[in-house]
């Protein structure tokens, strides 16, 4: 009976007189470029002789290979496949070198391959949810514009559906906007929203009053009868912040404020003049 | 990178110093900048407290992971002489200080994970989490 | 302790805070003030934040207190150029800094000046 030192110290022998062949056969079969594959496999050969203690340096290379993959769209099964391609490239060695202690050092070996493998498909996962992740971010910033409706009053027209996490980007973004344009008036204009919950609404709040401490004045308008009536079922207080049906209707009161006149009805010419504050 | 950082709180500099220290480990988690203002703001709070209810204290600074999030947390402890209504003492507003009382439970809110402990005559112990986003 | 510079220009006061605020600081620049406002029989003050990182609830306090100190003295104070994050901080933390006037940046600050002293003679 040997040992398990013994075991590993055979298979170890039998991957470096090996090396050449096993790589060239592995390189086929896992579609992957043969330097990156040679240095995993003396990685794994490493840890290997080391006894199969210490991974570190083995899973950071395969979580560096799961990563690029994922990003470069293969599949996972494809992902995990390479690695696990190693086992038929060993295989036709042992065959031809086939003695107890190869054999069952061929089994242990199979294990670790397996756990590497498993190995892979995680990280492929993580690293596909945080592209995931990032996409959704990336998202986020192109849904939220901040517009300049005249010099020194600025809008950002929320659209759609606002969770916890837009609202606060949207509105870090309005208070930047602020400080980069000098505007003293927003509108927060929440007509293409269904709906706001309890935190939107007090993220919302918070934002006006952020603002207020900056030295601008906040505007919400377009808020529908629904979420009128929720935020007053909710028993959130608007207190003192100005809220107009419309954006128009918001706009004209920014005029208001900032001095600018504004002459002529709908359908007459109209003129614009601004004053000095 | 794990490595812990503590810093004392002795003086009103001290707090000053806590804040650089609480920015610097804010900037390597990789908190927003509005997650790094509140958190370091917060660790102003805490650190006042120390010095103004227990006339010293300490913070110590961990970076802390949880899956693919790494976040910053905060033990700002003191020997002091402990809060024996904690409810209380998080109420904003209530102070037995000089204060407006609006260093515990503000704090609270500008971080994800608030922890506080107590002993009456032993001192206190608050821990704070702030989570990148 | 470091001494936050006050500037004068004609009957206005311009503090521009460059340091990170330690509590001794920022009531050496009370005191300061109040003497300086006296002193030159200022009619406003300027309180430039825009380099400050950090405002806790200490600092907010004092601010507040400064702005009502300067009221009592017959000036006028504005406070200016707060950052987008510490205004979201001053926000959750529940100070509203209650009564201080604010302005996005210095030049706004002096027109509110002009338009407040403008207003009430």
């Amino acid at each position: 009976m040997s040992s398990h030192a013994d075991v590993e110290r055979r298979l170890g022998e039998l991957l470096r007189t090996h090396e050449e062949q096993v790589i060239s056969r592995w390189t086929q079969s896992a579609d992957a470029p043969r330097d990156e594959l040679t240095e995993l496999y003396r990685a794994i050969l490493r840890a290997i002789e080391e006894g199969g203690r210490d991974l570190a340096d083995l899973r950071g290379l395969l979580a560096e290979l799961s990563r690029s993959r994922a990003r470069a769209g293969y599949s996972p099964a494809e992902t995990s496949k390479a690695v696990f391609g190693l086992k038929g490239a060993l295989y036709e060695i042992v065959v031809a070198h086939a003695d107890d202690e190869v054999l069952r050092g061929f089994i242990r070996f199979a294990r670790l391959i397996d756990d590497l493998g498993l190995f892979t498909f995680e990280a492929y996962a993580e690293a596909r949810e945080k592209i995931i992740m990032d996409q959704a971010e990336q998202l986020l910033e192109l849904s939220t514009p901040v517009v300049k409706l005249w010099e020194g009053i600025v809008a950002v027209p929320l659209i759609g559906t606002l969770d916890s996490a837009r609202t606060q980007v949207v509105m870090e973004k309005l208070l930047e906007t602020l400080v980069e344009t000098g505007a003293e008036h927003a509108v927060i204009d929440i007509t293409g929203v269904p709906a706001v919950d309890t935190q939107v609404a007090q993220h919302l709040l918070k934002t006006v009053f952020a603002a207020r401490l900056m030295g601008a004045e906040c505007v919400i308008s377009g808020i529908r009868p629904q979420i009128a009536h929720t935020i007053v079922t909710l028993g959130i207080e608007f207190g003192d912040i100005v809220t107009k049906s419309s954006l128009a209707d918001a706009l004209a009161h920014a005029f208001r404020r900032s001095g600018v006149q504004v002459s002529g009805g709908p359908a007459t010419r109209v003129t614009v003049r601004a004053e000095q504050a | 990178m794990n490595a812990e950082r503590e810093a004392a709180i002795a003086s009103s500099a001290d707090v000053v110093a806590v804040r650089r220290l609480v920015r610097s480990a804010a900037i390597e988690v990789g908190l927003s900048l509005i997650d790094q203002t509140k958190i370091i703001t917060a660790a102003s709070e805490l650190a006042r407290n120390a010095l103004v209810y227990a006339g010293r204290g300490e913070v110590r600074v961990h970076v802390v992971e949880n899956g693919s999030r790494r976040g910053l947390k905060l033990v700002v402890s003191d020997e002091g002489p402990g809060i024996s209504d904690v409810e209380r003492a998080l109420t904003d507003g209530w102070t037995t200080g000089t204060g407006l009382g609006l260093g515990l439970g503000g704090s609270r809110r500008l971080v994800d994970e608030f922890d506080l402990l107590s002993e009456p005559g032993k001192g206190t112990s608050v821990t704070v989490t702030k989570w990148a986003r | 302790m470091e001494r936050v510079p006050i500037l004068k220009l004609g009957d206005l006061l311009i503090v521009s805070i460059q340091v990170d605020l330690d509590d001794q600081t920022v009531l050496a620049l009370k005191e300061d003030l109040a003497e300086v406002v006296v002193a030159r029989g200022a009619r406003g003050v300027i309180i430039d934040i825009s380099a400050v990182e950090i405002v806790d609830s200490f600092t907010g306090r004092m601010l507040a207190t400064i702005a009502e100190m300067c009221r009592m003295l017959d000036a006028h104070a504005v406070v200016v150029g707060m950052r987008p994050a510490v205004a979201i901080t001053l926000v959750e933390l529940g100070l509203s800094l209650g009564g201080v006037r604010t302005a996005l940046n210095l030049e706004k600050g002096v027109a509110l000046l002009d338009h407040v002293r403008g207003a009430v003679p």
